[in-house]
Formats: structure tokens, sequence, C-alpha cells
């Protein structure tokens, strides 16, 4: 399930030079600065390896998220392995991106909102099915989303992300809408999978007990400020902020 | 409750009522074989397709940009036709494109010609498509407009793949209320078109006309536009409860 192959044929972003293969490490070095809709002054590096995106509601997390997609605008870099993406459209970012709740497109099937970020051609179907089933979802390929579990629905979002060969992943609180019963099992899944991705991800999430399964390393933003960055040790040990204390003594 | 309530629905019934029961089928057979209502029924159909192609093409990209920015001006500009009196529309049309109007003067005239009627048409009808598109657009999840860009879309791909299509029910219904609006519209051809059998004569000017010759023709005419209008109201509906049953979800 590596996900890699040529970038969608409308854009084709990807440089002349190299095989198209993501580098086995990749680190995406964020930048940013905006003033609307929300001030923001970020500066922080992801390695290959997912990292959590916490803080207080209203703290910039999912306007962040979309800096870095390239939908809102904002001053500065984002770098991927060195290459600056920030004067590139969204669609050339290869950047993957698992939105709240899913958002499936709710007129294509499972199959169909996978297929839709891959490149048109006859093995196209057989490239989307085959997502589906490294995420344990194959079954559910010709059903509309609207037929869809939580848990499913999730799966086939990230399904999605991974067609066109993503070299970063960004995640906007992958488990608020799934219930209790399916919250654990997916959040060990997803944990499992983003670390064997071997990409620069960001999960954004607001649960402390998430955090451990998901990420290894957490950055806090607060008021549109890297408050703290570490892991879940170090902030533990040392809270910068009261919101850091108060959220590792809940985790 | 009840009886100012079943008064207003008996008195909105009614005419439509006496329209069907004051005459036999044969009436309405036969009335319909009077000349005037063979080139009415023409015309009516050939303006009314013409003036919703214009809007739908035309009306779609402008509901989008709508949608997507602030533009307050111009959503009051798009929505003015619906409040104008047909009457004035038709003098403002005049005005416009008549043979002294503002246009017309550097020789862009179609007064009292079926490009006219067209006109007068696309005038009355194309804010009731373009509110229903816009609004249909300002429903579309953000995130799904954000995730197609991520995946290789741009913007126009993304607006073919994603928006067109979840909007699609909402437009159908809205393209059928401008259909309506365009099939009746009367005022505003009157004045501005004519009333010229075969060119300007729509169905409704057709009705007006018989009224003083036939009237069995005009009824005949009149059951037309309103199994019309049913059959519109059927699309209308059942394509805003496609766009509500899917919110409700």
């Amino acid at each position: 399930m590596t996900g890699q192959g040529p970038p969608p044929s409308e854009t084709s972003p990807a440089p002349a030079e190299g095989p198209p293969q993501a580098p086995p490490r990749s680190v995406l070095e964020i930048d940013l600065e905006a003033r609307s809709p929300f001030a923001v002054r970020v500066r922080f590096r992801l390695g290959s390896g997912p990292v959590a995106l916490v803080g207080p509601n209203g703290a910039g997390k999912t306007t962040l998220l979309r800096m870095i997609l390239g939908v809102v605008p904002a001053r500065g870099q984002v770098l991927l392995d060195g290459r600056d993406l920030a004067q590139r459209p969204a669609e050339e970012r290869r950047i993957g991106y698992v939105p709240q709740e899913s958002a499936l497109f709710p007129h294509f099937t499972a199959l169909g909102n996978v297929a839709f970020g891959l490149p048109p051609g006859p093995d196209r179907g057989a490239r989307a099915l085959a997502l589906l089933e490294s995420l344990e979802v194959g079954h559910i390929a010709g059903k509309m989303p609207a037929q869809l579990s939580g848990g499913e629905r999730q799966r086939v979002s990230l399904a999605r992300a991974l067609a066109p060969g993503p070299l970063a992943l960004l995640l906007d609180e992958p488990l608020s809408s799934l219930d209790a019963s399916v919250r654990y099992k997916i959040r060990d899944f997803l944990g499992a999978r983003l670390r064997a991705l071997h990409l620069p991800a960001l999960v954004v999430t607001h649960e402390a007990r998430d955090v451990a399964a998901l990420a290894d390393r957490i950055v806090v933003l607060e008021g549109g400020l890297v408050a703290q960055e570490g892991t879940l040790e170090e902030l533990r040990a040392a809270p910068a902020t009261a919101f850091v204390a108060e959220f590792t003594r809940t985790s | 409750m009840k009886l100012p309530a079943a008064l207003l629905v008996a008195f909105l019934a009614l005419p439509v009522v006496a329209l069907v029961v004051t005459g036999t089928p044969a009436d309405f057979v036969a009335g319909l074989r009077d000349p005037l209502v063979l080139p009415a029924l023409r015309l009516s159909l050939l303006t009314t397709s013409l003036s919703l192609t214009a809007i739908v093409l035309l009306g779609t990209p402008l509901a989008w940009l709508l949608a997507r920015n602030r533009l307050r001006a111009v959503e009051v500009i798009v929505q003015l036709p619906v409040v104008i009196p047909p009457a004035v529309a038709g003098l403002a049309l005049l005005l416009a494109f008549g043979r002294h109007g503002l246009l017309g003067r550097i020789g862009l005239h179609v007064a009292f010609s079926t490009g006219a009627v067209v006109l007068a048409e696309i005038f009355v009808a194309a804010p009731f498509y373009i509110q229903a598109a816009t609004n249909a657009f300002r429903r579309l999840d953000e995130e799904l407009l954000i995730v197609a860009r991520t995946l290789g879309a741009r913007p126009f791909s993304t607006f073919i793949r994603v928006a067109l299509p979840i909007a699609r029910p909402a437009l159908v219904s809205g393209a059928a209320m401008a259909w309506a609006r365009a099939l009746g519209e009367f005022g505003a051809t009157l004045m501005f078109a004519g009333n010229l059998s075969g060119r300007t004569q729509t169905l409704p000017l057709a009705i007006y006309t018989l009224l003083e010759s036939d009237v069995r023709a005009a009824r005949s005419l009149s059951i037309l536009l309103v199994a019309a209008a049913f059959a519109l109201l059927f699309v209308v509906r059942s394509g805003a409860s496609l766009v509500f049953g899917g919110e409700r979800e």
C-alpha cells in the first residue's frame, strides 16, 4: 500500500528528474504567517512519522491545515524535502488530506471516491480497489458513502487521500465522528498505518487520550502560535502553558 | 382555524376547476384547432427553449461566483427583475433595445421580433434560476471542494466533477421554475415584442387575443398551460425533496 505513482495527469507537478518514487524519508517544514481569517504564525518541522496537532478550540488548527494545503492564503514557506510549495496551487502540492467526518463525495461509490485522484486509465479501478483492500474495506467498494459506517468512511477517506501518492498527509480530527464502539479499533489501526507510511503526517486531535496511539510527537497550537512541541513525556514533565498541563494530565 | 383555511384553498382551486369543467373534452380538442393555436405553441416552445438555454449557460457560472464571493451589488441587480412590474420591464427593455433605445442607437435593436420575446423571457425568468443555483452552491460542503483540490483537481475541474453533480437536483428544479416563469411571460413581451402571430405571439398572448374571438380555443390553451404547470410543480418538488432529503441525513 505504497499509494505511489504518477501524479494526476492534469497537473503533473512532478519534476522531470528522478524516478516517480517518494524518497524513503521526507521532511515537511512549515513556516507560515497570516492575519485572516485567523492570526497564525507558526514554524515547525515534521519528519517521517505522525505528529499530533493539538490546541484549544479556536486555536486555528483547521485554518493552519488549509494554509498548508494551499486553499487559504498565507505568507511563508511550506518546504517538502527542501522544495518550497508555498507558491504552488493546492492541486500541485501532493499533500493528502483526510478531512473531518471524512467528507466523502456523496455522488460517488467508495471506489469512485478513491479513483477520483487516480489518473484515468485501464487500471484505475483496479488500483482504487487495491487501495481499499489494503485498508481492509475492499468489500464495500460498490457502496455509496451514505450506506457506510463511520469507521468504513474513515478508511475510504484515507484510501482516497493516499491514491495520488501524496508526499505528506494531513488529517483533521479523524476520530471525531466515530462512536465509542469502533473508535479505539480505528484509532489503533490509523496509528499503525500512519507510522508504516513513513510520510510526514499531521493529525489534528482534541482528545488527549488519542494522542499516544496516533502520534509520537505533539505540536501544541494556541492563539495561532506554537506554544510547545515535543513528546508526550516531555510535555508532561515541563508543560509550557496551562493548556498543555491540563491536556497532558488527561492523556 | 379550519374554516378560513378551507375558504382560501377553495378560492385557489376554484378557477382551475372552472377551467376544466366548463367545457367537454370535445370542446378542448376543437379549441386546439384554431389557427392561432399551433403557431403560438410552436413559438412558446422555441423561445422558452432558447431563453432557458441562455439562462442555464450564463446563469450557472454567475451563481457559482455569487455563492463563492461577497457580491452584494450584483445580487441586488440580479434579483431586481423579480420585483419590477412586468409593464415596467417591458418599457425598460424598449428603452434599452428599441429602435431609439440605448443600444438601439448604435444599431442593436431587436424590439418586435422573436428575439425580443427571448430577451423578455430571459429578463423575467433568469433570477429564479440564479437564486436557486446560488443557494445550491452555497449549501455545498467546503471540505469536498478542498479535498478535490488536494487530489489534483484544478478549480474548474472541481466545479465540474464535484460541485455541479452534487447541486444538480437543485439546479434542475431552479431551471423548471425559470421555465415556468418564461412560459407564462405576458406583460413585458406584449410591450417589448408585440403580438404578431407566428413571430411574437406566445401562448399567453394567444390566450389574450383569443378571448375576443374564440373563448373555446383560449380555454384549451389555458388547460395546456395548467397541465405544464402541474408537471413543473412535480419536477420542482421532487428536486427539492432530493436536496433537502440529502441534508436531513
